[in-house]
């Protein structure tokens, strides 16, 4: 058993739990993802690393509850226990190894997050921190209220930015306005890092594309086993056929076919939109939901 | 007493109702059913079924045992080379191993070996009987990486010769592919599986479930950190291999491998479990091995109406002959001679058919097998909402990437000799890590095989 020894509501929807898993703290590094099992019952559930304390053994995720698992992941509590929790899985950022250290100090970096896409985005920017990289960080949401780790991000992040699409907090408008913004006002950037939903980081490549600035993006696709096996995360880039779980999670963005990405995540959205409703309205759920009919 | 040149015939469920649950197929025999069908052994001298068998089991000693009634010793005579009896009575292609070779069955039928095994093995189960476990223990500490067949044989072989042995298992359940693979319909999970993974550890073997070994760990840390002397490398065949026609990113579109694992390893067809799966309504299986057909036959039993389609013809289905006649009697379609060339998609991006090209056989190829050749002009399309693509897998790339000095071939696989010994000291490996896509008792044979190499290295030593 894997036990929860923090969990905090960082916005809406929005959670973080520190987990005891000791060979998992061991070996990670910023970029990788772990997976997640609540108990008997539960799925398979990847989630990228927001933060690691190799002493005390721990991983913090961050996530936000999309579906029946995540939402019953919303209420364990400090002293539960994941049943599984294993990892680190996927290949660490590039931009987080030691050996390309001098490489990675001559790059000018840019991070754009999305909502919870903050998240993983977090220990790469610490690691910068930590071995003397500078970055610009511009983390954006919906709205003030689903905001989190400012403070964190302010403390690891040479130049930080923040953005909500309404105007309520920061600057009024999205991620890729206000790199929009930096670029015309004379920054200069040659590496960019998006994280966030698919649909926002296909934008941030659209516009690091015409900047002319080399984009990684975090996939995040629909994954079962997460070790190489099943090929659910499968993804077609640059005319490749790659599998997020063992090539990634990073890619180039500009290479990612992200409309076809975008369309195999909705997968199983009409079963999971069932479960969630089931779970939400427990025995008051008669359909109406449009999907199931009635069956439940 | 039946005619004695044909098998006890063994109870099953009907086709019609076990098409419609995941209970298993075959009931197996009883005590007088497999003592009758014992005494049709012969009892050769020079036995051929044993040469047939990857770990050669002393298969008269343990026939004659059941045909007295003893089965105990038939037990023990069947742990001495085998982890997994009742999962190899239930799952080996018998028919080209132990049965094919059987002399009862130049005239008339083989001696239903593998139906004893399962029923000797099975009685054990039942009558709370273990295999006998090392008396004294070695001090040797010996790592396994994978707990499906391979690895299981090879922990417990080594942890009967007293050495100190942990498996490392990457998922949250142990058996590898016995667990995520193999349908519960064929080969039941807590029952049968559950049962022999605890055989194996009251032999003193360790499990350690949640570890990926090449990322949690890698073989050179256990090695040089964790105290272990020598490791086995169990850990299976890999990513999931696709055609590159066009439309397989579809929605609708999976690997045998997903398909099969959120249906057995995370149990999406019972009630309760989080898991969701595709119950497609018209689902077409491309390949004709065993998990095309366990693939077909669990989509059956989630309700849809399946075709296998298969490029060469019904006598080249390398599936086990038990299985595609339990397919075919409970409803699933048999499409040969035909390959997909296009998966067609909607305009929502999901799977609404394949269209396929009829083929013929030519001249023999590399494999022995008759070539399938298109036959030009003769495409057509099959209504479906499902394809699920059954065609092997490539090696996983993460222990070979990970550990200094171990080789691998062009196609990725480990390199090793028959005794399992690789490029790097005191590492072995067997299985489908080395051979790609395999059955589960040449995995044990390799497992087998390379516990004695692992050993005689500590003897040299």
């Amino acid at each position: 058993m894997y036990p929860i020894v923090k969990k905090e509501k960082l916005a809406d929807k929005i959670f973080l739990m520190d987990v005891k898993a000791p060979r998992v703290a061991d070996n990670c590094l910023p970029g990788q993802f772990i997976i997640a099992k609540i108990d008997e019952v539960g799925e398979r559930i990847p989630l990228t690393i927001c933060d690691y304390d190799r002493e005390a053994g721990t991983i913090t995720i961050v996530f936000q509850t999309v579906g029946a698992s995540t939402e019953r992941m919303s209420h364990l509590a400090v002293g539960d226990a994941f049943m599984d929790f294993v990892g680190p899985l996927g290949q660490p950022s590039e931009l987080c190894v030691e050996e390309n250290l001098e490489e990675t100090k001559k790059k000018k970096i840019v991070f754009i997050a999305g909502g919870v896409g903050t998240a993983p985005i977090y220990p790469q920017v610490k690691w910068l921190k930590e071995h003397g990289v500078e970055t610009t960080v511009i983390m954006g949401s919906r709205t003030k209220d689903l905001l989190f780790y400012v403070d964190e991000m302010r403390e690891v992040a040479t130049q930080l930015c923040v953005t909500t699409d309404d105007g309520s907090y920061g600057f009024h408008g999205m991620g890729t306005n206000q790199l929009q913004a930096l670029v015309d006002e004379g920054q200069e950037f040659n590496w960019c890092v998006a994280i966030g939903p698919m649909i926002m980081m296909k934008f941030v490549c659209k516009l690091t594309k015409e900047l002319g600035i080399p984009t990684i993006v975090s996939m995040n696709p629909i994954m079962v086993d997460g070790t190489g096996m099943c090929g659910a995360c499968r993804l077609v880039v640059g005319d490749q056929v790659k599998f997020a779980c063992v090539d990634g999670p990073e890619f180039d963005g500009h290479l990612v076919d992200f409309d076809q990405a975008m369309s195999r995540q909705q997968q199983y959205k009409t079963e999971e939109g069932r479960a969630m409703l089931a779970l939400q309205e427990g025995d008051t759920h008669h359909g109406g939901c449009g999907h199931c009919g009635g069956d439940k | 007493m039946g005619d004695v040149l044909v098998k006890v015939p063994v109870s099953e469920q009907d086709p019609k109702v076990r098409a419609t649950n995941f209970e298993e197929v075959c009931l197996g025999y009883n005590k007088e059913e497999a003592m009758e069908e014992a005494s049709r052994c012969l009892n050769c001298k020079n036995a051929q079924c044993i040469k047939g068998c990857p770990v050669s089991i002393q298969i008269p000693d343990f026939i004659a045992a059941v045909k007295d009634g003893d089965i105990e010793k038939a037990y023990e005579v069947i742990s001495e080379s085998s982890a997994l009896p009742a999962v190899c009575g239930r799952v080996c292609p018998q028919e080209s191993q132990c049965e094919g070779k059987c002399i009862r069955g130049i005239k008339g039928e083989a001696v239903s070996i593998g139906k004893l095994e399962r029923f000797t093995a099975d009685w054990a189960r039942e009558n709370g009987i273990k295999p006998q476990g090392a008396s004294e223990k070695n001090g040797h500490k010996v790592a396994v990486i994978g707990s499906g067949p391979a690895g299981l044989t090879c922990a417990g072989d080594l942890a009967k010769l007293g050495y100190d042995v942990t498996i490392f298992e990457a998922l949250h359940e142990a058996g590898g592919v016995l667990v995520y693979g193999i349908p519960e319909f064929r080969l039941p999970k807590s029952k049968v599986v559950a049962a022999e993974v605890e055989n194996v550890k009251s032999l003193g073997v360790k499990i350690e479930t949640n570890v990926i070994i090449g990322r949690s760990v890698t073989i050179d840390e256990l090695m040089e950190k964790e105290g272990f002397e020598a490791v086995f490398i169990g850990s299976g065949a890999g990513l999931p291999r696709f055609m590159g026609i066009p439309g397989e990113q579809a929605k609708g579109v999976f690997s045998a491998n997903e398909f099969l694992t959120r249906n057995n390893l995370m149990k999406a067809f019972k009630e309760g479990y989080d898991t969701p799966i595709a119950r497609g309504k018209k689902v077409v299986v491309v390949g004709g091995g065993n998990v095309a057909m366990d693939a077909a036959r669990t989509a059956l039993r989630l309700g849809a109406e399946v075709h296998i389609v298969y490029r060469r013809s019904e006598a080249e289905l390398p599936a086990r002959v038990e299985e595609v006649h339990h397919a075919k009697e409970e409803g699933v379609i048999f499409d040969l001679l035909q390959n997909p060339t296009e998966i067609l998609v909607d305009e929502n991006g999901c799977v609404k058919g394949v269209r396929v090209i009829k083929m013929e056989l030519g001249e023999p190829d590399e494999s022995g097998r008759r070539r399938p050749v298109e036959i030009p002009g003769s495409e057509y399309e099959i209504e479906a909402d499902t394809v699920i693509m059954s065609l092997g897998t490539s090696p996983n790339p993460l222990i070979s990437s990970t550990t200094r000095g171990l080789d691998v071939n062009k196609r990725g696989c480990i390199i090793c000799e028959d005794d399992g010994t690789t490029s790097k000291e005191a590492v072995y490996a067997g299985g489908d890590a080395v051979t790609g896509a395999a059955t589960v008792i040449l995995a044990m044979g390799a497992g087998k095989a390379a516990a004695k190499g692992i050993h005689e290295y500590f003897q040299n030593k």
